[in-house]
Formats: structure tokens, sequence, C-alpha cells
């Protein structure tokens, strides 16, 4: 499922929509992101890592998952800091290396 | 980005008319390594990619991914791999294939090393870290945008948002590709000495069950976005396809329909049911216990749900919280969202552990062997097109770096190709019909207003495929009189897509979608039908021929559309062992 859009954050940069490999992202008149497709989103998270306003965040199906989960990306030159927040509100950090050189 | 509309009618479709020396078909791993290998073979080469989506985030590493599942290391040979990867796809697959494959089936992983994808060491510094006999782990989450770029970097020309609708036909040879931009509503018309399929396998032809009707539709083990297409292209052109039939079903994390083996390769988690047993070594001691193939190990967790001793799991009570954590750690390399699947349930690994089951059947030629019939120069039975990756059949077992290494294969042969190949002529009648046939849904639209979605149709097919073609619902089982009737429905449906509609470009897109998994559901069904046997239980359980049948079809069967007649011919081609030794053991 896909990404939820903070209205306010988004900048209409655009960058979601460059990359979503199934044409999902687009900008409306007032050159905010939406998903056309809700269901139709395979949760790869490519939006969400390219959007460097922190305005887009992946939801797990309610169908499947509880809310409200979540699961931020901090992108780094070499490297992804990640937040998990559980239902609970438990946090888990995460310091994913991205690049080697 | 501003978005076209629907050309109003076929004098008003603007064209794209580009010449250039090799033309790829999908810009995913295997593309991307044929476009920079076409490069370094000969740089003044014209290379072109035409890519559905955007190259940085296309085709199945789209989310990144944390293992590379065949890598040859110090101590193993080329013999080993094949002995290993014929036990595991049930003792068929092409040997020719795959020993060129395993010759070059390093280089491309060593060379993502260098670009930037981090790969982890053993602790002693010296070899890449082990996570299963041939597995290596990797840090991949950006290792596509890694590709991408330095494709770019090697001169090689990216049409980005172009879906490819059809071969572009010089009599029986292939010179080029037709397409329309998703974005721009333009025709592509892409003429070249040479053409390279690699536009990855078919996932959405079976209903997955967590298609809950609304959120969850893509929740996928493979990409959604890869459809098919490049099977169906060239089944229109009567092109030679093998093995449909062995599908690849898997066992995947349940609901999330996530990927399994970072858990119970990478941790050694056992499979167990709901008693606690450990499936494998009890239920399945008989196919090979924990060493069985991997058809027995896709299949079992559902035959225990079938006995009635589901739900089944991966046990994961037994790791430390250290290895959680790496295990979390792994995960958000190939698919981060299954670390948000687990907090959404709050889920504590050490006490709730990971629930399993079966996925949707996907054909994909780098993990079964289904795909085009290619030489070991990889080139497929139409004259002037080669094929790599996913849709290149005949190499079970290629993963990530087996399709990056065909497609270096492939690259050098079209080049050698290209050497001596003039460009061919366009047949303009060809693309009168072609701008009709693409753009029509939209035109419907336009006219009448009424008709059927692309999502209607989409829909019908997977339940259709799910019901009566072995899908996950059915316990991937199938007999003859189910078949049939998936056939003849499928004929309905491939007559009415004249009736879809389309009412923008995205929608137009979607309709191509749904026409290249009717065209590939057809041709799967008179492969599901032919092989009267059970091979590989789960992959292929005809629940009619339950029995294995040596004699009949211990040989490849293969399929080829004729476009004269709109009928499937069904034949086999003989096993050709190179390696000496049992083939169902490693």
């Amino acid at each position: 499922m896909p990404p939820v859009v903070y209205q306010e954050k988004c900048r209409g940069c655009g960058k979601c929509e460059e990359v979503c490999p199934g044409d999902l992202m687009e900008l409306n008149e007032d050159k905010k992101a939406f998903c056309r497709s809700r269901r139709d989103c395979w949760d790869c998270m490519a939006c969400v890592k390219a959007c460097q306003y922190d305005a887009l965040e992946t939801r797990i199906p309610y169908q499947l998952g509880y809310y409200p989960a979540r699961l931020i990306p901090k992108m780094k030159e070499k490297e992804i800091e990640w937040t998990c927040i559980d239902i609970n509100g438990k946090v888990d950090k995460f310091l994913v290396k991205t690049y080697n050189k | 980005m501003p978005r076209a509309s629907l050309p109003n009618a076929v004098n008003e479709i603007e064209e794209v008319r580009i010449d250039t020396d090799i033309l790829i078909i999908g810009a995913g791993n295997a593309g991307c390594f044929a476009a920079i290998e076409a490069k370094r073979q000969n740089p003044d080469l014209r290379v072109t990619l035409m890519e559905k989506a955007h190259i940085d985030r296309s085709g199945c590493l789209a989310g990144g991914m944390d293992a590379i599942n065949t890598y040859i290391k110090k101590d193993r040979t080329i013999e080993d791999f094949v002995r290993w990867s014929r036990a595991q796809a049930g003792g068929l697959l092409r040997e020719d294939l795959t020993i060129s494959m395993a010759e070059v089936l390093n280089k491309p992983i060593e060379e993502w090393e260098e670009w930037g994808m981090p790969i982890k060491y053993e602790e002693d510094g010296e070899e890449y870290k082990t996570r299963g006999k041939w597995d290596i782990t990797i840090s991949g989450s950006e290792m596509k945008v890694i590709l991408a770029e330095k494709t770019r970097e090697y001169g090689c020309e990216v049409i980005n948002r172009v879906v490819a609708t059809n071969y572009l036909m010089d009599g029986e040879k292939v010179i080029g590709a037709i397409g329309f931009g998703v974005r721009d509503g333009k025709m592509y018309i892409i003429r070249a000495k040479a053409t390279i399929i690699a536009t990855g396998g078919a996932a959405g032809l079976y209903k997955p069950y967590q298609n809950d009707g609304n959120d969850s539709h893509h929740q996928l083990w493979y990409a959604p976005f890869n459809v098919g297409t490049g099977f169906a292209l060239g089944i229109r052109q009567g092109a030679e396809m093998t093995t449909f039939e062995m599908r690849w079903c898997a066992t995947r994390t349940k609901d999330f329909n996530g990927p399994i083996d970072t858990i119970s390769v990478g941790y050694k988690t056992p499979m167990i049911n709901c008693k606690g047993e450990q499936i494998l070594k009890t239920h399945y001691a008989h196919l090979g216990g924990d060493a069985a193939p991997r058809f027995i190990r896709a299949n079992a967790p559902m035959d225990e749900w079938r006995e009635g001793r589901g739900p089944c799991y991966v046990d994961t009570t037994h790791m430390t919280p250290e290895q959680i954590y790496d295990m979390k750690y792994d995960y958000l390399n190939e698919r981060p969202s299954y670390v948000l699947f687990l907090a959404s349930r709050a889920q504590d690994l050490q006490k709730d552990p990971i629930e399993i089951y079966g996925s949707d059947p996907y054909i994909v030629g780098g993990h079964t062997a289904s795909g085009y019939w290619v030489d070991v120069k990889r080139s497929t039975t139409l004259p002037g097109l080669y094929a790599c990756g996913d849709v290149a059949g005949g190499t079970p077992n290629k993963f990530v770096g087996g399709c990056a290494a065909e497609g270096l294969l492939s690259a050098k042969a079209a080049v050698e190709y290209v050497a001596a190949t003039e460009l061919g002529s366009i047949n303009e009648e060809q693309i009168a019909q072609e701008k009709e046939r693409v753009y029509a849904p939209g035109f419907r639209q336009l006219v009448v207003g009424d008709g059927v979605t692309p999502r209607e149709m989409e829909e019908r097919l997977q339940r259709l495929m799910d019901e009566y073609a072995g899908g996950v619902h059915q316990f991937f089982r199938m007999n003859k009189e189910g078949l049939q009737y998936a056939l003849r429905h499928l004929k309905i449906m491939k007559d009415q897509v004249k009736y879809l509609i389309a009412s923008d470009l995205h929608e137009l897109m979607e309709a191509h979608e749904i026409i290249d998994r009717l065209d590939v559901a057809e041709v799967l069904i008179h492969h599901l039908m032919y092989r009267e046997e059970t091979r590989w239980p789960g992959w292929q359980t005809r629940a009619d021929f339950p029995e294995k049948n040596d004699q009949k079809f211990d040989c490849f069967v293969n399929s080829r559309y004729n476009p004269a007649t709109g009928e499937v011919e069904m034949f086999t081609r003989p096993y050709e062992q190179i390696i000496p030794g049992d083939r169902l053991k490693a």
C-alpha cells in the first residue's frame, strides 16, 4: 500500500513521480503529490527514499497490519538511518550501509 | 511533469522514430548489464534502453536486495554449481546454458562492489560472508541506483516511461520494437540492428491471497509491474518458449508475501507446523528433508495446511536479539516494508514466530526454467532477438547474479551480430496496424464510453487462473478439466480485448498489461495441460497425474504460438546431459 502524503510538507518537486516504478505518483493542480491507485503500490519505498521533505510515508494496508506503525528512512551520503515505530510506540533504529565508498 | 492526454484519433498520434545499433527492452538488472557490456565490447555502437518505468528504480531491484543467491566461491567449481542447480530444479535444466552462465557469474557482482555496492565480508576479511551454500550477503538497498548511474556513465541512451507493445518486424526478423510513452502519449518506433529483450518475468497472472479487493492488490513477492510483456512480445511473433509449466510458487511470509530465505537460510530457522514439528525433517524427510529441492520446500507448508496441520511458521523463537536485529537490517535492504509490517503487528519474534504460506504462482525464468528457448549465445528462435534475465528460459536459479551474467552474454552476442547486419526496413503497414491496436482502448472510451476496464479484466483473469489453473487457493493443484475450463474462458477474454477502455495513458498501459498477461496465460495453460505428470509438486501439481512419468516427460516441453493460425503448438525437446552423475543429487 501506498505512501501517505503529508500535504503541508510536500513542495511539489516531483521526485516521487519521477521514480515510481508503477507510474502511480502524480502531482495535482496544487502541485501536491498523490498516489493515483493505492492498491497498486508495491511498497518498494522508492518514493519515500526520494522525498527530501519527509512528505511521504509508507503504510501497511489495514487488512494486513494495524495502525499506526511507522518506518521512516533518513537518507545520508553512504547510509540510511531507519526509524521504526511499532503500534505500541516501541522505537527501533537501524543504520544501513548503502555505498561502500 | 505534465501528463499528455490520450490522442483523439490515429492521425493525432505523434511519432518518435529512432535508429540505433542495439535496442535493449527493459532497463532492469539484466538489461543494464547488457547495455554496459555492449558499450564495453564496442564503444562506437549506439546502445538504447527502452524502459517502462524509470531506470533508477525499475524492475525487481526497485526496493533493493539483501543477498546474491548464486556466487561461486573459491573452493567451488562450475560443475558443483550445475549439479546443485540441476538437483534444485528436479533434474531439468539446460546444462549448456547453466555452464556458460556460471563462467561469468561472479563478474557482475564484483563489478557492482567496485561501483559502490556494499558486500559483507567474513570476519577474517578475505572472503565474502556466506549465507547458504551459494549465497552472499549484500547491502543492496541502492544497488539499482548505482547500476543506473553506471549505465548512463557508459554512454547508453535511456528512454524512460515507454511501454513496449510489439517487436518491429522485417519478415521473420526482429528489427527493433514499438511502444508508447506513458507520460507523453507518443508512439516510439525504434529500429535496431539487434534487439535484446530483458523485461523480466510475469506477476499478476494469478490472484494473490492478499488481494482483499482494495488496498493490497499488489502485495506481491515479485515486482507487480513485471507483467510478462517480454514473453507476450515473443509469443505474438511465434518465438519458441520453454517450460512455462515449471511455475515459481514459493513459501513466503504470510500476509506480507515477502521473501523468506532471509530468515530461513540466513538465520537457519526451521519450518514448523502448528504442532511445533519441524516439517521437513518429519513429514518430508523422504523427499530430502532440510536439503529437499526448492519445490518441495515451497510446497511443504501448503501441504501441511491441507493435511490440517497449519498454520506453519519459520521458528524464530530461538533467535537471539542480535540475530533479529540483523535479520531486520537485511530486510531493510530488500523489502523495507516488511520491517514495518512486523511493527504493525508489534510482533516479538522471540515469542511469535513468523507465519509462512504459499505465494501466488509466477512465471520467472530467473528462478525456474520458463522463458524463451535460447542457444548458448542467448539468441532466441527469432533472428535478431536475444534474451536475458527472467524472460530467458532453460536456466533456473539464476537470481540476481545470473540475470546480470546473462545480460553480459546476450550483449556479447548482439555486438557480434550487429557487425554483420544492416538496419532492417520498416513495414509501414505494421506501424499503422499497431497504432490502431495500441490506442484502441482510448478510442473506445472516447467514442463508446463504455466497456471493460483493465482492472476488471485483470481480476477476472486472476480469479480464473487461481481457481482452475492451480493457484494458491487450490493448493497449486489442477487437472485437465479445470485447465480446459480456464482455456475456454481465456479465449472469451481474448476476444473481449476489443471492449477494453482507457481514459488516460496510465490506463492504456494497464490495458496492455492485461493484453500481455492473457497471451502469457494462454501459453502457460497449454504447457500445464501438456505435461501429464507431476514433476515438481507445488510448482506443477497435476491432481489427475500425481506421479512422475520419466518415460514420456524427462524432457523439455516447448511451445510455439502460430501467428497464422492462432494455435499454440506443443512439442518436446530432449534433455542433454553434459555434467555426469545423478541429476537429482547435488
